[in-house]
């Protein structure tokens, strides 16, 4: 089967019903799309397919409609993303764990609304677990990346 | 200045290899070097100038043992090394190290006694110490109980300073200027000409020569780190996706392994059936481990799905079955039989009591698991005379012991790869997945297998936090508290958790009544009993231990006794403490949330309560309001007293999430239990706070306490009863059982 990720083709041997999420991680090793709760509870395995946010246990193999970004696509330490930066200039990570999922979440949420109010943000990023309680910091970094995408 | 004579005394005691000197107890063992691990395998060239700080030509290594489990301890380390030794940390390398006894902890230890936190009598202190050199004597080393910064921030300092002092005499010895007219900046050691030698140019020479142990630590004054906003050293990898957890550990011909034990906690098997699940796609070999079976595929889907597939006859385990059994169990466990310990016991309350109109109350805190989002994982790889470990644990060293104890190799051929873990919340001080992870690779020598719990498997095989009771008797008078009488019942935790991992420590089980029996009140009449209830499943320590429950339940019965006697809540708290560092605190919540009373409009209501925990006192301040949609937490004050902050960014951030922590557990979450197993397996019955239920909060962090101590755990415990009291101010309802959610309704 052959997945875009990234902007790059691969090619994994696995069952059309295996979720994407363990395609990623134990097929090609891209390990920052992480498992939390496999039923669509946490939001720690989220990816964009087609730009679209989505919970990457609940999508089978032979579902997967797109084009695939990961966190890494989004941008990395030496090319951070604006939303990245805002991250680590509030930053927002304890343990870190649920923060990729939280990131790509943000990001399909401004790609949709520019200018999120408070309510905005709590609907569409709610279901994004952090069991160590960095909510205030992502309201903030959200806001933070919210005006600096519009000023570029 | 009794703290600078501390130091000074203790500097002496400090050199390349020893770390904290210990002077009353066992002398001749405790004063005795402790050895340098990094002393072993060096090369040519490298230095080790003390067990934390390493330098070799191609650069500096700092040695962080705490684990970091989301609290940022593993920057804070760093910094505190870096600000003595003048480098840049983000330009070092960290490296958690081998378990050690040079890196034991001994606040924890000493914290386990018998006495509050802020009692600083001579018993008291001189008792501390002893129970921190035995901890050194008996390695352990773990993280928690927010002990890190309060037991390493004078060593690491010492050592960064013993390191820099060293690299100087290196140079004095190879340039010929006088050590005293040197200087460091920036990784280097500067000559008075204002030319540079990198300390990675002396490491060398610096490996050679006698290290400087003569060295006194700069005052906070002269800090360019320490207590100024900084970024955590992770914050970049962990904002793009690229900081690797122990579940994320990738090795070269791995295999993928999961398990599953007895739903019902220690039951064993009574027989299985694993063909179904050995036909399976992609499965290897099913194999017997600790508590049931394990699945070995080619990925962690396969073996999940074949784990499900394995049937299974599982023996009950000895514990009731039910959690309505397991709360009679608690209420039956309230008479002398059972009686644990009476650590306070002021005044006279049965008398107090006999004479006055008794107010009487029962409170439940239940069982909750720890969740963190990184559900356990392990890496093992077993060969010949060998064993590495990759995993993210709070305590290596009983990771080491038991890849010794199981595969029989000796400790030396052990490798802990201590890694960053996705939270813990005390989960971590458990070692029971490693040991699955062992027994797994242990069949299949030489191929790495990678051992990952399903969420299942993660929360029906929690240690738990333990459910807990507690009955408060009191009376008032003349707008006053004058009789406080708090039962607090509950399997002891100590004997639990300690059993499974060190040793039961003599005397009282104070986790217990952690929390109740040791809060600065000074009430004329004043008791705490805690009573041990016979042992059910294995319970854990969780964030704030026993002080998660006990605080709900002594500052929820306090307040019960200040509304009767007609008292505003933080006058009388006021009234009733003595400690100055409790008193600001509370003062400074006040002032903060401009207080008033409890009573903040119609619909709406503001709670308040305190609690001193690991050392820290803590207030809190909470406004809710009543919606159409259930009760919205709109606001939270925080205060507290941690002594020195180093690290304020990082100190507000675990201010705020330890709050949420305990909010969102007191809202909504609890495990109970049927057929012995856990009803709540996932996410979609154990929530914690989400987003859209977090309010926004205003932190103040004192610094006037003479005790540096940690915060990932102070600000969890005083956050139930705050709320609960919020929640009474607004609707007159009392909550006395956790989660709330059991009686309201939240937004
Ligand atoms: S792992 Fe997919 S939502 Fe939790
Ligand atoms: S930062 Fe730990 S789960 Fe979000």
């Amino acid at each position: 089967m052959n997945l875009t990720i990234n902007g790059t083709d691969h090619t994994v041997d696995l069952p059309d019903d295996m979720p994407l999420l363990w395609a990623l991680r134990d097929g090609l090793n891209m390990t920052s799309v992480k498992y939390g709760c496999g039923i669509a509870q946490c939001g720690a395995c989220t990816v964009h397919i087609g730009g679209e946010a989505v919970r990457s246990c609940q999508v089978a193999l032979a579902d997967v409609w797109g084009e695939i970004t990961t966190i890494e696509g989004l941008g990395t330490p030496d090319a951070l993303h604006t939303i990245q930066a805002a991250w680590i200039e509030h930053q927002v990570a304890q343990c870190g764990y649920c923060q990729s999922g939280q990131i790509l979440q943000a990001s399909d949420l401004l790609a949709r609304n520019p200018q999120p109010t408070d309510e905005d943000i709590d609907a569409a990023m709610s279901g994004n677990l952090c069991r160590c309680g960095t909510y205030p910091r992502i309201r903030a970094a959200v806001h933070a990346a919210a005006s600096a995408m519009r000023e570029v | 200045m009794g703290r600078a004579r501390t130091i000074a005394r203790r500097s002496f005691l400090i050199g390349s290899a020893s770390i904290l000197g210990g002077v009353a107890f066992g002398a001749y063992f405790v004063t005795r070097q402790t050895p340098n691990p990094l002393l072993e395998g060096l090369a040519e060239g490298e230095a080790a100038l003390t067990p934390f700080v390493k330098i070799t030509p191609q650069g500096i290594t700092l040695i962080v043992p705490r684990a970091d489990v989301g609290q940022g301890i593993a920057s804070t380390q760093a910094m505190l090394i870096a600000e003595e030794l003048d480098i840049d940390p983000a330009t070092a390398t960290l490296d958690p190290g081998q378990p050690h006894q040079a890196y034991f902890n001994g606040t924890v230890a000493a914290e386990s006694l018998p006495f509050p936190a802020w009692e600083n009598g001579f018993v008291a202190s001189t008792v501390r110490e002893l129970m921190g050199n035995v901890a050194r004597l008996t390695s352990s080393q773990f993280t928690g109980g927010s002990s890190s910064v309060a037991d390493l921030h004078e060593t690491l300092r010492m050592a960064g300073a013993t390191a820099r002092e060293t690299l100087k005499a290196a140079a004095a010895f190879r340039t010929g200027v006088p050590r005293a007219d040197l200087r460091t900046e920036n990784g280097q050691v500067i000559l008075p000409d204002g030319t540079g030698i990198p300390y990675t140019d002396l490491a060398a020479q610096a490996a050679a020569i006698k290290p400087v142990t003569d060295v006194t630590l700069r005052p906070a004054s002269e800090w360019t780190r320490l207590g100024k906003p900084y970024q955590r050293l992770d914050i970049v990898a962990k904002s793009t996706g690229t900081q690797d957890f122990g579940i994320d550990v990738v090795l070269p011909g791995m295999l993928h392994a999961t398990v599953r034990a007895n739903p019902g906690r220690g039951g064993g098997m009574a027989g299985y059936n694993a063909d179904a699940a050995l036909t399976m796609q992609g499965v290897r070999s099913v194999v017997e481990v600790n508590e049931g079976l394990a699945v070995i595929a080619d990925n962690t889907w396969f073996a999940f799905q074949a784990a499900q597939a394995l049937e299974v006859d599982w023996l009950p385990p000895e514990y009731p079955a039910s959690s309505a059994e397991m709360w009679q169990a608690l209420i039956n466990a309230r008479t002398d039989a059972f009686r644990n310990s009476r650590l306070r016991d002021d005044g006279d309350v049965e008398a107090a009591l006999a004479d006055a109109t008794v107010i009487e109350a029962e409170y439940r805190s239940p069982f909750l698991a720890h969740a963190a989002l990184e559900p356990l994982s392990a890496t093992v790889l077993v060969e010949a005379e060998r064993v590495q470990i990759w995993t993210a644990t709070q305590i290596p060293a009983v990771v080491r012991d038991a890849a010794v104890e199981l595969t029989g190799v000796d400790p030396s051929r052990v490798t802990v790869h201590a890694l960053p873990a996705g939270g813990s919340f005390g989960r971590r001080l458990d070692h029971d997945y490693v040991v699955h992870a062992i027994q797994i690779a242990a069949t299949m020598p030489g191929t790495p297998i990678k051992t990952t719990w399903s969420r299942e498997e993660d929360m029906t095989h929690d240690f738990p936090r333990p459910l807990h009771l507690a009955v408060g008797r009191g009376a008032v008078g003349n707008g006053r508290v004058l009789a406080y009488d708090l039962d607090s019942i509950s399997p002891s935790l100590v004997s639990s958790w300690f059993g499974r991992i060190f040793i039961v420590p003599p005397g009282p089980d104070t986790l217990l009544v952690w929390g109740a029996f040791d809060q600065p009140y000074a009430i004329p009449n004043y008791r705490v009993t805690g009573y041990a209830a016979p042992p059910m499943m294995p319970i854990g320590s969780w964030r704030s231990p026993g002080a998660c429950s006990n605080s709900f339940f002594h500052e929820s019965f306090l307040s019960e006794l200040i509304h009767a006697a007609g008292a505003d809540p933080l006058e009388e708290r006021l009234r009733l403490i003595a400690d100055a560092d409790s008193r600001r605190v509370l003062e400074a919540v006040g002032e903060m949330s401009n207080w008033n009373g409890a009573d903040i409009g119609p619909g709406r209501g503001r709670g308040i309560a305190f609690a001193h925990t690991h050392g820290v006192p803590v207030a809190e301040v909470i406004d809710v309001t009543m919606t159409d949609r259930g009760i919205r937490i709109d606001e939270v004050w925080i205060a507290a007293d941690c002594g020195t902050v180093f690290d304020p960014v990082n100190a507000e951030a675990q201010l705020t999430g330890a709050a949420i922590f305990g909010l969102g557990h007191a809202m909504n979450c609890e495990l109970t239990y049927e057929n012995h197993a856990v009803q709540q397996t996932n996410f979609h019955t154990f929530e914690g706070m989400r987003l859209h239920q977090t309010p926004l909060f205003h932190t103040r962090l004192l610094e006037r306490s003479e005790q540096v101590r940690g915060l990932g755990e102070p600000a969890t415990a005083p956050a139930a009863p705050a709320l609960a009291d919020a929640i009474f101010a607004a609707t007159g309802q009392r909550l006395r059982e956790m989660p709330f959610s059991r009686s309201v309704e939240f937004a």
